[in-house]
């Protein structure tokens, strides 16, 4: 379990319009990686690069590579179907599916692909992602009930259950907690830090706080004017970044001159 | 010292209102008014009492003027033009709904004369007077209008999905969606022409058959449904075809598994408002379906009577009994009504069954 995801000279663009520009790092296996940055500098976009959510959007495309274990994402007759179940996503908004039930929502990787599965593995798998997600004892008792009929920071709980269901070796989150109140967002950080076990874990925020606590390490990005693309900044252990930055914007960012 | 005029306990915000009986008594007021005038101008010894209606419309031009100054001279001319437009807006929908319940009550009062047992058990064969029944129409109604769904749907259903999910407005999909414009204003006895046409030239001239209807039915059909469906499934928020992706879902899949059960209930609704829409559809059964005064269950041999085509003919065609054809042409009107208003229910109630659920 767990992958190393290297990002070699990556540009991002949306049609003609450039939204990232030569981004290249490193991330290692069972480590959590913050992007943090000013809105508009590509954060979210460079996220979803890897796992081709990217594509997504019409006119959307990617050149450079992005190696997961070596294996170039973008490579000829890659399948985004077989990368998305190694490279699950958590989204900003939890988005459980409004016509299944909670139990319907965690299986629904498994189930959306038609896979067969036996009552009592399913149960199994439920139980076991939900407790993985720290959501087990709140709804272990209203399974069959709509997953949207929970509080907004289960919803987010379920989302990340329904994505480690499929067993994924690499986790994204694109600002998890950003509709979530600060109890739901301390839940979901102990979450990550459990989850850091498991898996590669990638993460947006906006909250310079919880990229300090929770990432091992910190990339900062920063666009140099409206309609210019993001450029990654400055890449070094989150310690390193918070405390003493080789940058002058990255310092001026996490010590809230700007941004 | 002088004496601070106003009174202390008055509040800055508040001002003078008109009492809500007040408008009882101005309505009273007008309605006496243009009452007393129109018995007053009534010329001596003449046949007709008031006219009722024209009463009601000065009533209302009356209120409306009293109702204006009153409220000008008390509340301030604000609270008078509210008033006023209130009014109006109150009238307009008066006005809206008066054909509405004259319709229903001409149709309930003159259908429920042959509304009876025999109306929905018998057909028209050999039936030149009295009794004979509708029930020939209703099932000729009931197969085409069916036949057209299931042309209709799967063609209107993949249309829109098309359109929403792969066309991504490119060349094909911005001319299907100016077409299907286009076909949603076809009259729609070009439609039972087209219809017509297309089966003689495979079954030979004069063929008449329910087929032809169910064919003339679902040109009109299609374009209803791909437009409805097309709204409800660009209602379906991106976020969950992401959700899917990002679980390893094919595309395919997302939308048969999440796309469309979150969309199912606004399509269901849109189908069966397209179906109560081509079922009262007169002139293209007439030309592809023909005229028959007999039971046929089979669409593909033989013409087939339908509801509306009944209520025509039998208005059309009043034979030695004129009576008891106009008796069943209104009855047929009453049971189309009926039909069709149980259609909208059932959307309603499905719309209910099948919508999403929000709550814990």
């Amino acid at each position: 379990m767990s992958k190393r995801i290297e990002i070699k000279d990556l540009n991002v663009y949306y049609g003609n319009f450039l939204a990232v520009e030569g981004v290249s790092m490193v991330m290692e296996p069972r480590t959590v990686t913050a992007f943090i940055g000013p809105s508009g500098c590509g954060k979210s976009t460079l996220i979803r690069t890897l796992n081709r959510m990217h594509e997504v959007i019409p006119g959307a495309r990617v050149d450079g590579e992005v190696l997961v274990d070596g294996n170039d994402l973008y490579g000829a007759g890659v399948d985004p179907v077989k990368v998305r179940r190694e490279v699950g996503m958590v989204f900003q908004r939890p988005n459980p599916f409004p016509t299944m039930s909670i139990r319907e929502n965690v299986l629904a990787g498994v189930k959306l692909n038609n896979t067969r599965m036996s009552k009592s593995d399913a149960d199994d798998l439920v139980e076991k992602s939900l407790k993985g997600a720290n959501l087990w004892k709140e709804v272990k008792d209203r399974l069959d009930k709509p997953g949207s009929g929970i509080s907004g920071g289960q919803q987010q709980r379920l989302c990340i259950a329904r994505a480690i269901a499929v067993q994924p070796e690499v986790i994204l989150m694109d600002e998890p907690c950003s509709a979530l109140d600060p109890i739901s967002t301390l839940a979901i950080e102990d979450l990550i830090e459990e989850l850091k076990e498991k898996y590669t874990i990638v993460i947006v925020t906006h909250n310079m706080q919880q990229a300090s606590r929770v990432s091992d390490k910190t990339a900062f990005f920063n666009i140099a004017g409206t309609g210019m693309p993001g450029k990654l900044i400055e890449y070094n252990d989150t310690a390193t970044i918070f405390s003493n930055p080789s940058v002058q914007a990255t310092e001026d960012y996490v010590s809230g001159k700007f941004g | 010292m002088t004496q601070i005029a106003t009174r202390p306990t008055e509040n800055y915000y508040a001002s003078n209102r008109l009492p809500s009986y007040a408008v009882g008594i101005l309505l009273a007021v007008a309605f006496v008014l243009s009452w007393g005038a129109f018995s007053f101008l009534r010329p001596e010894g003449a046949e007709e009492g008031v006219n009722l209606p024209l009463v009601g419309v000065v009533t209302a031009l009356v209120f409306g003027l009293l109702q204006y100054l009153t409220s000008l001279l008390v509340e301030g001319s604000r609270r008078a033009i509210d008033r006023t437009v209130t009014l109006m807006v109150v009238l307009a929908f008066v006005l809206a709904m008066i054909p509405l319940l004259s319709l229903l009550y001409t149709v309930v009062s003159l259908g429920a004369e042959r509304f009876d047992y025999d109306f929905f058990n018998y057909s028209m064969r050999n039936v030149v007077g009295e009794g004979g029944g509708a029930a020939h129409a209703m099932a000729g109604t009931f197969i085409m209008t069916a036949l057209a769904t299931l042309i209709s749907v799967p063609v209107g259903l993949l249309t829109s999905i098309y359109l929403v999910e792969y066309g991504s407005d490119n060349r094909l999909s911005r001319s299907i969606t100016f077409f299907v414009d286009v076909m949603t204003g076809i009259p729609s006895i070009v439609a039972g022409l087209f219809a017509y046409s297309l089966f003689s030239l495979i079954l030979g001239p004069g063929t008449r058959v329910g087929i032809a209807g169910a064919a003339a039915l679902s040109v009109l059909m299609i374009p209803i449904v791909v437009r409805s469906s097309e709204e409800m499934l660009r209602l379906v928020p991106n976020e969950l075809r992401e959700a899917s992706y990002a679980l390893g879902v094919p595309k395919w899949l997302t939308i048969v598994k999440v796309v469309l059960p979150t969309a199912l209930a606004g399509i269901t609704t849109g189908v069966m408002l397209a179906i109560a829409r081509v079922m009262g559809e007169t002139a293209p059964l007439l030309i592809a379906a023909g005229f028959s005064n007999n039971f046929n269950f089979n669409p593909f041999s033989d013409r087939m009577q339908s509801l509306p085509n009944f209520v025509y003919y039998s208005y059309i065609a009043q034979g030695s009994v004129p009576e008891a054809y106009l008796d069943r042409a209104w009855a047929g009107a009453l049971t189309l009504i009926l039909i069709v208003m149980a259609l909208n229910l059932g959307a309603r109630l499905i719309t209910n069954i099948f919508a999403p659920k929000y709550g814990r």
